[in-house]
């Protein structure tokens, strides 16, 4: 009632302006399908680029930013935006991979640890005590120094550092749901675990995995260039944008700032553009907000 | 609070302290193991000039031909003792490099910190007192952006503005290059510290702006705020008797909490700013397979942050009337 309210009023505002009014949903909708499309197409780009095409030209070194080279040169004459899409289109890989793996687990511990309750319910909220007690930094050098650095070090580390938020989210739910009236009646009447699972907790749980998927990968993605950029994670013939930003720094006192600046940016803004999406995909999954205007 | 309680209190965070450190110790080394560097090789570095005999001769020295198990005991057993073993890379005992690296990186972290948790602690009431004015939209977004700023490129971006372009501002180090130590002057110091403290306060600020904005909406809206509104209470005066004595606590443990991340952040910050302290010593310890430093300062880090998250139980059971006078909380 109140929301239609509102909409005379915006009307009244703007007369002749016959705008439809958006509400969260619809803006919620909006933007996630605007952020999809912009991902998707980093993702298409940086796959299509031939690796050729980030060819050494040594008449074109270290160029500023130009129409022809919108980021710049780099000192082998290395077109800069060719390399940032690649770049960024490999740390959305390790993005996606990251946070897959870190809901995985979040969900295994998040959904077992109520449910078999006493130990080992203790012991995963212990794991997640141990977990938080290293900086993750450090975490995550120790565990890609463990599996030798590179990809396979980089994910285990953004991985094993990433599930624990989530875990204890899920296992909040879980508790409160299984201790709720209308699971509490369910039981009463006989219908199984499995029933209960499918038909009371799934539909709770399954939201918050998606929205917590989503808010962790600007994490995975920061974490994995950052990482790469002290050294311990992507080999440095890779395109990512952690080697692109540890190669800038060689270059910054020669007063090449575009080396830095520009994968940078992109970097941030990905990142920018998924914790948005996370967030307003949080505002329609949730009753509670999702017709807020 | 009786003094009975007190003792179970200290008793039981004694005892995760010892459980908890054990259980890193043992992470560490089984990291530290599975990794295929050998440290023998990581110690005489690239030459060839040291032969097989010679290697086995320093594998012996180390310990190192011994089965993992008793290389571990012997490691555990040691630390309780205060021996940590010897950085391969400075040649000294791990205790003594920590111990100086934490001194210079302390510096750093505690500016940081303590700039970080004021600046945000008042951007966040300042939005919070205003949702969705103009001031509040730039703070928030502001703060959305920095969260999403990996904290070496904020240094990154800050030499290329205030070294390269501006020239007002060094680099890099923490001293002037061909100087000697004793003719560092102070305002030398202090100018090779702003750049790093400056990109640490940043990327914290974000975390405890976005809370303190969070709870004084929260307090806003709560009834005892309508009520005095309904009384006529100015909004300064709800700002100090209600807005800053409900928000104050919360963001103060949530700046202790936040340790881990700050040590974190100083790991990336002196790393580009090749600033001597404990973080960069960290990346350079694990880029040169430097075993026995690289889990002293994990360890060394461990303790650091449960230094930090016990500070903040303390300060809700010292300063919290709920807690204090052994009712649950919330």
């Amino acid at each position: 009632m109140s929301s239609e309210l509102k909409t005379e009023k915006d009307f009244k505002k703007a007369p002749g302006r016959l705008r439809p009014v958006r509400g969260t949903r619809e803006q919620a909708i909006l933007h996630i399908s605007l952020f999809l499309l912009i991902l998707a197409g980093i993702m298409i780009a940086g796959s299509r680029i031939p690796s050729g095409s980030i060819y050494v030209d040594l008449e074109q070194i270290s160029q500023p930013p130009s129409l022809k080279h919108l980021f710049g040169t780099d000192w082998v004459g290395r077109d800069m935006l060719t390399r940032t899409m690649k770049g960024l289109s490999l740390s959305i890989w390790v993005g996606i991979i990251c946070s897959l793996a870190s809901t995985l687990t979040a969900a295994l511990f998040g959904i077992l640890a109520p449910t078999l309750g006493g130990r080992a319910d203790a012991l995963v909220s212990w794991l997640v005590d141990l977990t938080l007690s290293v900086p993750h930094t450090i975490l995550i050098i120790l565990i890609s120094i463990a599996c030798g650095g590179g990809f396979r070090g980089i994910v285990a580390g953004v991985a094993a550092t990433h599930w624990t938020s989530l875990t204890r989210v899920i296992r909040a739910e879980v508790l409160r749901i299984n201790t709720s009236e209308y699971v509490r009646a369910s039981r009463q009447f006989g219908k199984s675990r499995r029933y209960i699972a499918r038909n009371h907790l799934l539909p709770h749980v399954i939201p918050q995995m998606v929205v917590g998927t989503v808010l962790v990968f600007p994490h995975a993605i920061l974490h994995e260039a950052s990482i790469t950029f002290l050294g311990f994670g992507l080999p440095p013939h890779e395109p990512a944008i952690g080697v692109i930003l540890s190669e800038s720094m060689k270059y910054l006192t020669s007063g090449q700032w575009w080396l830095a600046f520009f994968p940078g940016l992109c970097l941030i803004m990905v990142s920018v553009m998924v914790s948005a999406l996370g967030r307003s995909l949080e505002r329609i999954l949730n009753p509670a907000t999702a017709y807020k205007k | 609070m009786t003094v009975k309680k007190a003792f179970a209190f200290a008793g039981r965070k004694v005892l995760k302290f010892f459980l908890l450190i054990a259980a890193v110790e043992v992470i560490t080394f089984a990291l530290m193991e599975a990794s295929p560097i050998d440290p023998v090789t990581a110690y005489v570095g690239a030459s060839t000039s040291i032969g097989a005999e010679q290697r086995e001769l320093i594998a012996e020295k180390w310990g190192l031909n011994k089965p993992p198990f008793e290389r571990f005991g012997s490691w555990f057993r040691n630390i309780l003792h205060g021996d940590w073993g010897d950085s391969m890379i400075y040649r000294r005992p791990v205790m003594q490099v920590i111990g100086q690296k934490f001194a210079s990186s302390l510096l750093l972290m505690a500016a940081a910190w303590i700039l970080s948790g004021l600046l945000g602690f008042f951007l966040g009431v300042i939005a919070g007192m205003r949702e969705n004015s103009l001031a509040d939209r730039l703070i928030s977004a502001w703060c959305h952006v920095l969260i999403s700023t990996p904290s070496f490129w904020l240094g990154i971006f800050l030499i290329i503005v205030f070294s390269v372009r501006l020239h007002l501002l060094p680099a890099g180090l923490s001293v002037p290059i061909g100087v000697l130590q004793e003719d560092v002057s102070f305002a030398d110091r202090l100018t090779h510290l702003i750049l790093p403290v400056l990109t640490l306060t940043l990327s914290g600020i974000a975390g405890i702006c976005l809370h303190t904005r969070e709870k004084t909406i929260g307090i806003l809206q709560s009834d005892y705020v309508l009520y005095a509104m309904a009384r006529g209470e100015s909004r300064k005066s709800i700002l100090h008797n209600h807005v800053y004595r409900n928000v104050l606590l919360p963001a103060v443990t949530l700046q202790f909490l936040s340790f881990s991340e700050l040590f974190g952040g100083a790991v990336f910050v002196e790393q580009v700013f090749s600033y001597p302290g404990l973080g960069y010593t960290t990346v350079q310890a694990g880029l040169r397979g430097d075993m026995p430093l690289l889990m002293g300062i994990t360890v060394i880090s461990a303790v650091f942050v449960f230094a930090g998250n016990l500070t903040a139980d303390l300060l809700y059971l010292l300063i919290d009337p709920r807690i204090r006078e052994g009712g649950q909380r919330g």
